[in-house]
């Protein structure tokens, strides 16, 4: 099914100052189409999050937005390293985070839990050596 | 309890003058690990950081919350006070410290949770 609405966004490994425009965008761009409340609140926590792994652990990639009736979809894709041990990643509390993120607050080990909790639907493939991506769904209700 | 009566509360200076400071604070928190506070923060959430870089408004504004308060007489960059008036986030700075802060409205009956 074709989405009512697409966008898309690139984002940079270790670029942390524009680190949240494209969650941010993704927010405006949801209330202008008339998302809100609670569903609006998961989508911007989960696509920060995401983002932020973007930036944080990988060599860049794409974050996507589509918005079909009854369903928002986030999906993350990058260009690599992959995730080794993906159960470890889930984990909260596990990090494998720079020193740099660290310094800035971030690395806790609670973006991807953070992420499951809040979509609705959350599915993650990655492969060493060619790339992770993230597929979150959202219910409206 | 309102921005505008937690500031006198705290002994706080707005950094944010220009922000209408009617925004009601409905649970406070305190936690400089930012993706932390992304998991537990909440909707009109009073949130002391030390943290004073530009991802702090993004995760104040995520989250909905009432205003971010520094510490300890913490200043803020100009460039995340200038995201913070884009993103209308009220942003105080005290001169206590985080622990008096949090005592402070804890004794006025501010919630750790919605």
């Amino acid at each position: 099914m074709e989405p009512l609405y697409t966008g898309s966004y690139h984002v940079a490994k270790d670029d942390y100052t524009s680190a949240g425009h494209a969650s941010a965008d993704i927010k405006r761009q949801l209330k202008q189409i008339g998302v809100s409340g609670d569903v609006l609140r998961r989508v911007a926590v989960a696509s920060y999050e995401v983002e932020l792994n973007l930036v944080i652990h990988s060599l860049g990639g794409d974050l996507t937005l589509n918005v079909y009736p009854g369903l928002v979809e986030l999906i993350s894709s990058d260009i690599g390293p992959g995730i080794p041990d993906l159960k470890m990643a889930m984990k909260e509390g596990y990090s494998t985070a720079s020193e740099m993120a660290r310094s800035l607050g971030f690395g806790a080990g609670m973006g991807l839990p953070n992420m499951k909790r809040n979509a609705d639907d959350f599915d993650i493939q990655s492969t060493v050596g060619v790339g992770t991506t993230i597929t979150m769904g959202f219910h409206l209700a | 309890m309102k921005v505008s009566e937690l500031i006198p509360l705290i002994e706080a200076k707005n950094l944010t003058p220009d922000l209408p400071a009617d925004r009601e604070v409905t649970c406070g928190y305190v936690c400089d690990l930012l993706s932390w506070v992304m998991a537990h923060g909440d909707s009109g959430m009073a949130w002391v950081t030390v943290q004073t870089h530009m991802n702090v408004i993004a995760v104040a504004v995520l989250a909905e919350m009432a205003c971010v308060i520094l510490p300890e007489g913490i200043d803020m960059e100009q460039e995340s006070l200038n995201k913070a008036v884009q993103e209308e986030m009220i942003v105080l700075q005290s001169p206590l410290t985080a622990f008096d802060i949090c005592g402070r409205m804890a004794a006025r009956g501010i919630p750790a949770n919605n």
